[in-house]
């Protein structure tokens, strides 16, 4: 099966049906692994026992990157029209929303006892608010327009001008003096993390990735079958009406 | 493992998340019923696919 055969939406939910079990598996098993050695990481010197919060906020914050994903659909839905280009971008919102939601929420329960304060206006917090934003309406446009081309074509638009906001999330910390830390592990110079917490937050970004992956391929199949259902219909009143 | 006196901010923490990642994995499952359910039901009232193949094929 060459890259071209996936862009079949009926070979894509062959290849789905096959591969999705086995990355499910590997999901799990990977999460435990890095929940197993996230519990048993020792302390850091400064911040004490909340340092476990860094194992899943980080990964979640790597994840709400998935607007990324959806801007490289967008080109496709734009350039190539091609359907699964969308049937990918709406896929991955609700999921991309998630991981955002998730991000804020965890930052804000780690920088309460480490800031004294579970939210600051400063440039990285806020610009990652603004996208959480921005997915919520990326997702309302979708539920808003009937035509699916049309609304796919008014959503690639928007996802790529929304694109602008993730430099601005990602060098928000060197550009503006912000509460938030610098970055500690994809930074110049290599990570300034210790592997004792180096090793178990790859582990959890690994898994949290392949959780992605899994429930993106999933919650594509299902937006395929939706389009299959509505062509279907489209065609039963066809039918009736002559 | 202790998890000193910041322990319910933690714990909230990860609850949290597994919460948010069960809810995505049912509401995908939930969707994906309902969709073949819709399919069969299609199938059932005589509309094929123009290739011919049932609607809940893959």
């Amino acid at each position: 099966m060459t890259l071209l055969d996936l862009a079949n939406p009926t070979k894509f939910l062959s290849l789905t049906a096959r591969v999705l079990p086995w990355l499910a598996g590997a999901t799990a098993i990977l999460l435990l692994i890095g929940l197993y050695q996230s519990a048993m990481a020792p302390d850091d010197y400064q911040q004490g026992a909340t340092v476990k919060i860094m194992f899943i906020h980080v990964p979640n914050a790597w994840l709400m990157f998935v607007w990324g994903v959806m801007s490289l659909s967008a080109l496709g839905t734009l350039v190539w029209r091609h359907p699964l280009a969308d049937v990918a971008a709406k896929a991955a919102a609700p999921i991309g929303a998630a991981f955002t939601f998730l991000a804020l929420v965890t930052g804000s329960l780690w920088g309460r006892p480490m800031w004294g304060t579970y939210w600051e206006w400063d440039a990285r917090l806020t610009s990652v608010l603004i996208l959480f934003l921005m997915y919520l309406g990326l997702i309302a446009l979708w539920r808003a327009v009937d035509d699916p081309s049309r609304a796919a074509r008014a959503a690639a638009i928007l996802t790529l001008v929304g694109a602008i906001n993730l430099p601005i999330i990602k060098f928000s910390v060197d550009w503006w003096n912000t509460l938030h830390q610098p970055a500690s592990v994809m930074r110049m110079g290599g990570p300034s993390l210790d592997k004792a917490f180096l090793i178990p937050l790859l582990v959890m970004a690994v898994g949290f990735s392949l959780l992605f992956v899994t429930l993106h391929l999933a919650a594509m199949r299902n937006e395929i079958l939706r389009r299959r259902v509505r062509a279907l219909q489209m065609m039963q009143a066809s039918q009736q009406a002559a | 493992m202790a998890l000193g006196p910041y322990a319910s901010f933690i714990v909230t923490s990860y609850a949290l998340v597994t919460a948010m990642v069960l809810i995505l994995i049912v509401w995908i499952a939930i969707d994906y019923r309902r969709q073949q359910a819709r399919l069969r039901e299609l199938e059932a009232s005589g509309v094929t696919r123009r290739s011919g193949r049932n609607a809940t094929d893959i």
